[in-house]
């Protein structure tokens, strides 16, 4: 069994209730942070911990809790981002809804360490019902004294706020997030000024993932240290990952980041293999946004390394041959699904979420998937291949917000490793609409290889 | 500060943006701006037409930016070394970026009111393709009327939000100004509000295309035909300062006086821009040198004394019209 840091309680009957969060526990790390620590030695403890942020960039928490201005006096805000929408990640729901006090005990600790008095959980639209766990789980915690005016006689005084966003999941980009908070169109804002300096009503903001903010309370009780010496290299800690697609177990795990991929997939503890006994095709390792790699570049680095569940070893190799642990959503793929099919359901997502504000992304996603489109219809031509890969590449980079690049890097990274897929798909135009192409042939020839 | 935009090296103040750096020198290395506008706080970085390489951040640190820049968004650092017509990527994503604003474009010139001082006609011309690649159904919309001076043709709108931003600073309330999302974003009709305030023809004349036009003036004529005049009249809202575009004695449209980057210095108000044909109203001050040459414009605009009526000569008292 692998390390279980937020997960470690989840099984305990009645966890989601006040009364049993605390009996295991819950909550010490608030007396403790308020009492026995300064705001600086929590950040400095979350430096210590090498934690990064689980919403997908991975930048390092304490670093970004460091940037914010404390020296204006204007208020501080903590907002945490729970808008979860991306595709295959399903992770922050299962923390909300069955453990829904370890964010509530998060958000308090984060806000002493930013000294806010004032904290924010957006939540997904369509969250409605946690939405009510987390309020459930905020007048729990301020009737036991954790919340309100001078919480412990300290003196310091903290409000929790949840708020639902409409259903975009633009809204999760952190800058489009607090427009929307702000009650404006959410469009995401021009950086610099980033939300450290100039975030929620101009004021200094923090932005963290519900994971990354879930995670602080074990910091505060365990030490920064501790935290550090679970995971491998710059991966330090463990990571929730919600695995989904054509396996036996799809579900939520908590992993020790540096875990093989492979145990990933096929040991029972986790995924519990290919369902079916079918043959791996590909694996989309990090949510939606990250590019798909086919079976043996996902298992293998291009180095002949065994791919392990860490920022580092899946981004190996760069974008030729490599992808990311972005925010844990992962996708498996076998043998019977159409990349092409899958290429075009991802860029009608883009499509349907781009927020319009700049022209590769607004007019480019929507490119991008009348022509899939037609390709997977049966309606292609060779040169759309190229055409595809030239309007991925003229909006990757090019836009305000990431959500272009992550339009872009899932065509480019299908027409880069299945090219001879979307060829077939052109060339056997009626065969293709039967049947699906099957294994890349390299992917054979890994399989092959490796069973002698 | 010192930088250095395709080789030429200029000082300016912090705080400066490359735009506006490159704009200082002028000529060809200035970035084309389909958003960006110099009296609209809070325009620019939309359209993405004005990236550009920077090829060293600063002197203090001078590794190159990973991506390209919005350069109107984008504020200069000691020792910056800028790249736009020098750096072939940036003119190959320019050729991107004029695809994007066109793959839904009508391209109706020929009936559009904006051809020969339209920015997109400017920027396709230079930096286009000669052919699309899109070979799908365009998006269109309904044409529809805000308010009794502008029209709005949706189908032609890049989405630049130059509008939304006059209409966020005429008004106290606030103004979405656009509804929905991604590539159905449409103009929204909130700006109806705003449209009846005293500047709302302000609007038109910070449309880079042709999406608000002055209904006045729709289909009466085209721009290169008339003469660009400047002139004013003691007005209590405004500067008075307009342009009025006349053929004969007859004035077609009047205008704010737009600088070589099509952009006004001064808001006028719609007393002056809609209510005032008669030219016994105005002061004419002179021809106006239109110096944002365009396209269509270029050797069409009939600028000096011989083209204007004999009876406004007793109303000219300026430098510049007796110099001509
Ligand atoms: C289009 C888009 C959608 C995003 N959606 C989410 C989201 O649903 N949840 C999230 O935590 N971060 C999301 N992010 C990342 C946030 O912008 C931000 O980086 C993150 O909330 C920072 O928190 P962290 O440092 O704790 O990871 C999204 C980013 C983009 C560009
Ligand atoms: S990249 Fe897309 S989602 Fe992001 S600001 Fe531009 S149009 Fe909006
Ligand atoms: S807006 Fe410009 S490019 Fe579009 S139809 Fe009118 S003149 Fe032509
Ligand atoms: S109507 Fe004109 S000014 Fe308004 S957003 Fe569209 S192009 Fe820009
Ligand atoms: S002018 Fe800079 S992005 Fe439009």
């Amino acid at each position: 069994m692998g390390k279980k840091i937020l997960l470690e309680h989840i099984d305990k009957p009645g966890i989601k209730s006040y009364e049993v969060y605390r009996q295991n526990g819950g909550y010490n790390s608030v007396e403790k942070a308020l009492k026995e620590m300064k705001p600086s030695d929590i950040v400095e403890e979350v430096k210590k911990s090498g934690l990064r942020g689980r919403g997908g960039a991975g930048f390092p928490a304490g670093m970004k809790w460091s940037f914010i201005d404390k020296k204006s006096g204007n208020p501080r805000y903590l907002v945490c981002n729970a808008d979860e929408s991306e595709p295959g990640t399903f992770k922050d729901r299962y923390l909300m809804e069955f453990i829904p006090h370890l964010l509530i005990e998060g958000m308090i600790t984060s806000s002493i360490a930013l000294e806010s008095n004032l904290g924010f959980i957006y939540i997904r639209g369509e969250y409605k019902w946690i939405k009510k766990i987390l309020e459930q789980a905020i007048s729990e915690a301020r009737a036991a004294g954790w919340l309100g005016h001078n919480i412990l006689g300290t003196g310091y005084s903290l409000e929790l706020v949840v708020h639902p966003g409409a259903g975009a999941y633009i809204c999760g980009e952190e800058t489009a997030l607090l427009e929307s908070l702000e009650g404006k169109r959410g469009n995401p804002r021009i950086k610099p000024p980033f939300p450290a300096v100039k975030g929620l009503y101009g004021n200094p903001t923090v932005v963290n993932n519900v994971e990354t903010i879930a995670t602080v309370p074990w910091i505060i009780n365990n030490g920064g240290d501790a935290y550090a010496k679970i995971g491998i290299g710059r991966s330090t800690g463990t990571k929730l990952i919600s695995a989904c697609g054509n396996i036996n177990k799809p579900g939520v795990y908590e992993i020790e980041l540096g875990l093989p991929v492979e145990e990933f997939l096929n040991s029972d503890e986790y995924c519990g293999g290919v369902h079916n006994g079918k043959m791996l095709k590909a694996v989309v390792a990090g949510g939606s946004s990250v590019p798909i790699l086919p079976a043996e570049l996902f298992l293998k680095t291009k180095k002949g390394e065994s791919r392990l569940m860490s920022y580092e070893s899946l981004s190996d190799g760069g974008f030729e041959s490599g992808t990311m642990l972005g925010s844990g959503g992962f996708i498996v793929y076998d043998e019977d699904q159409c990349i092409v099919r899958n290429t075009w359901n991802f860029s009608r997502f883009y499509h349907h979420e781009s927020c319009g504000q700049c022209s590769p992304c607004r007019e480019g996603t929507g490119w991008m998937e009348k022509v899939l489109h037609n390709l997977e219809s049966g309606h292609g031509k060779m040169s759309d291949i190229d055409l595809l890969w030239d309007i991925q590449k003229k909006i990757d980079g090019n836009t305000i917000c990431p959500l272009g690049d992550a339009a872009a890097w899932p065509v480019a990274s299908a027409i880069r490793h299945f090219r001879e897929e979307f060829e077939w798909h052109i060339e056997y135009t009626h065969e293709a609409q039967k049947r699906n192409y099957g294994l890349l042939k390299s992917t054979k020839e890994f399989f092959a290889a490796s069973v002698v | 500060m010192k930088v250095t935009i395709d080789g030429v090296e200029i000082e300016v103040e912090p705080g400066t943006t490359i735009m506006n750096a490159a704009r200082k020198v002028g000529g060809d290395i200035v970035p084309p701006a389909m958003c960006y506008y110099t009296s609209l706080p809070g325009s620019g970085g939309k359209c993405r037409a004005c990236l550009v390489k920077v090829a060293q951040g600063s002197t203090a640190d001078p590794r190159p930016m990973p991506k390209l820049v919005a350069s109107c968004c984008t504020n200069v650092q000691e020792g910056m070394v800028v790249q736009n017509i020098t750096s072939p990527e940036v003119l190959e994503t320019r050729k991107g970026i004029v695809e994007f604003l066109l793959i839904n474009h009508p391209l109706d010139c020929p009936v559009c009111d904006q051809a020969g001082e339209c920015d997109l006609q400017n920027f396709a011309f230079d930096h286009g393709r000669q052919q699309t690649r899109y070979d799908f159904e365009r998006r269109t919309f309904d044409v529809i009327n805000i308010g009794e001076d502008i029209k709005l043709h949706m189908t032609r709108c890049i989405l630049c939000y130059r509008c939304t931003m006059v209409a966020d600073q005429l008004t106290d309330g606030r103004e979405h100004g656009i509804l929905w999302r991604g590539d159905k974003s449409e103009i929204s009709t909130y700006i109806q509000k705003a449209v009846e305030n005293d500047f709302s023809g302000n609007m038109i004349d910070v449309c880079p295309v042709g999406a608000l036009t002055d209904k006045h003036f729709r289909f009466r004529n085209r721009v290169w035909f008339l003469n660009p005049m400047d002139s004013h009249r003691d007005c209590k809202k405004c500067s008075g300062k307009v342009v009025l575009w006349m053929r004969g004695n007859e004035v077609y449209r009047i205008t704010g006086r737009k600088d070589q980057y099509n952009e006004l210095k001064e808001f006028i108000c719609n007393d002056c821009r809609f209510e005032n044909y008669d030219v016994k109203n105005w002061i004419i001050e002179g021809p106006r040198e239109i110096a944002n040459e365009s396209v269509i414009n270029s050797n069409h605009y009939e600028h000096g004394t011989k083209a204007l009526p004999k009876e406004l000569f007793s109303k000219i008292n300026n430098e510049k019209w007796e110099n001509v």
